[in-house]
């Protein structure tokens, strides 16, 4: 369970975050929707650890982010980033398995390559991908590969951040597939950043729309069309006019 | 009139001093992050895990792979060194001195010296240029989710390994460099062979050598901390990534320079 509470950031004069709450429930799929430089990522970011928030809580399973074993607060999330942020100084497979052969519980080299395969197939790679370089790979599989890594250590919790920019309709279409797929089939708790509504409707069961610095509407996907919210309703049909100043 | 002059005179000495203080502040501000970077960095050395392989790979890359840039600057400025001394020598008549000159030369000053900027030149750089791509491209954030410390797994190593590997590599060069002088000596300058052997190694202490080679200690620690810092803080884009690897480089060479004469001093 993610709790996120009165969540303030500001780069400068940019107030990014101006009071952020939300609440994701075990097992739930929340995605959160908004247009670029609304703070989707730094709020992910925030919930993470990896920028400090100025004001306000995030705690997850009772333990606040910033306090306790960062390690053992870490180890609960897998995470997809964005541009994939694959190590290239690393082959596809030392990249899955990056986390299984570090820490206090760190496997052999055979096992962990072998739960990298195992992890690269269930994403839909082939065993011989292990052996190449991020480099030598499309957009689509480096993608790939970052879910596979995402998952190789079983977390309770995976941050997706916008996981279809970048790739065509078809592979977006494949990844959402996969991503919902393997949080139904893990049982984890699931935190999404995107602004492509096909991913929104493929793997939400909850929408938080974010303007503003704050949460403007959060409900189940199937409400969304319904809401009567202006700012849900200029995004969904990406309109130029309304709330939401077009040139931001 | 006169008035309205002087407040306007006024308001720009306010403004010269203004900006003249702001850039002081940032300037401390500055030393201030690089301080607590590197007492970071230190402390990650000595506290587990550790990442052997890690800092192997990094001795490698710091230390072996610069040879051969810090080996031709050794060997020319040897070779140069002797002629300039033969040179100067010969107006008190005192030629002599040219393989003790070029030994003492070589161990205490320009070995550690001109290696250090030529390595600052080849590893600040690169440090600097692998640490911002990956800051870039979220790796570094990366290495967050998966529960590894980046000041332990990038920037300890690399910080440790520079130390170890660049009194070797000077050890390496002032050797290569008396080589240089010996033979522009014995070919051009018409010194015996055993003759300039046994003139360096008789002129030569063992002080001269260690406090060379704990310059070398040093310029290594600056040149990996420089390359780290500038890496690890860079900005966004490919902009961000050139200008923090002009900062490592710049930066690095300027305090080698900076620490030597300080060294020399406390050497002196």
């Amino acid at each position: 369970m993610i709790d996120i509470r009165g969540l303030h950031k500001s780069f400068g004069d940019n107030h990014v975050l101006q009071g952020v709450d939300m609440k994701i429930a075990k097992g739930e799929s929340m995605v959160i929707i908004g247009g670029s430089g609304t703070g989707k990522s730094v709020l992910l970011k925030c919930v993470l650890g990896l920028e400090t928030p100025d004001a306000g809580r995030v705690i997850v399973y009772g333990q606040e982010a910033d306090k306790g074993d960062r390690d053992a607060f870490l180890a609960r999330f897998g995470m997809l980033f964005q541009s994939g942020a694959l190590f290239d100084s690393l082959s596809v497979w030392q990249n899955v398995a990056f986390r299984l052969m570090r820490g206090a519980n760190k496997l052999s080299k055979e096992d962990a390559r072998e739960i990298a395969i195992e992890k690269l197939r269930r994403v839909g790679l082939k065993p011989e991908v292990g052996d190449k370089f991020p480099a030598e790979l499309s957009g689509g599989m480096q993608k790939r590969v970052g879910l596979a890594r995402a998952i190789a250590a079983e977390p309770e919790i995976i941050f997706f951040d916008e996981p279809t920019t970048g790739l065509d309709p078809i592979m977006s279409g494949v990844i959402n597939e996969l991503i919902r797929e393997i949080v139904v089939e893990m049982g984890a708790t699931a935190m999404t950043i995107t602004h492509d509504m096909s991913s929104v409707r493929a793997i939400a069961d909850k929408v938080a729309m974010l303007h503003d610095g704050v949460v403007q509407w959060s409900g189940p996907v199937g409400n969304m069309e319904t809401s009567g919210n202006p700012y849900l309703d200029q995004f969904l049909n990406g309109r130029a006019e309304g709330p939401i100043e077009a040139v931001r | 009139m006169h008035a309205n002059i002087g407040a306007h005179s006024m308001s720009i000495a306010a403004g010269f001093l203004a900006s003249i203080g702001a850039a002081v502040l940032a300037f401390c501000a500055t030393v201030g992050r690089i301080s607590l970077f590197a007492a970071s960095a230190v402390s990650h050395m000595f506290r587990p895990p550790f990442y052997g392989r890690e800092l192997l790979a990094q001795i490698m890359q710091i230390g072996f792979f610069s040879l051969p840039v810090v080996g031709l600057t050794a060997l020319f400025t040897g070779a140069a060194l002797a002629l300039q001394i033969y040179s100067g020598g010969a107006r008190f008549s005192a030629e002599s001195v040219v393989p003790s000159i070029v030994a003492i030369g070589m161990v205490r000053e320009l070995g550690p010296v001109l290696g250090g900027l030529m390595v600052a030149g080849r590893v600040s750089s690169s440090i600097a240029a692998e640490l911002g791509t990956m800051r870039v491209t979220e790796q570094i954030d990366a290495l967050v989710t998966l529960s590894t410390n980046p000041m332990k797994y990038l920037v300890a190593p690399r910080i440790l390994a520079a130390t170890l590997a660049m009194p070797i590599l000077v050890a390496v060069g002032d050797t290569i460099g008396i080589m240089g002088g010996y033979l522009v000596g014995t070919g051009r300058l018409g010194f015996n062979s055993s003759g300039y052997i046994k003139n360096t190694v008789d002129f030569l202490e063992i002080g001269d050598v260690t406090s060379g080679l704990a310059k070398a200690a040093v310029f290594g620690f600056i040149i990996a901390l420089m390359g780290c810092y500038h890496g690890y803080n860079s900005g966004r884009g490919a902009q961000g990534v050139g200008r923090a690897t002009i900062n490592a480089v710049v930066s690095a060479s300027v305090m080698i320079l900076a620490a030597n004469y300080a060294l020399t001093e406390a050497f002196f």
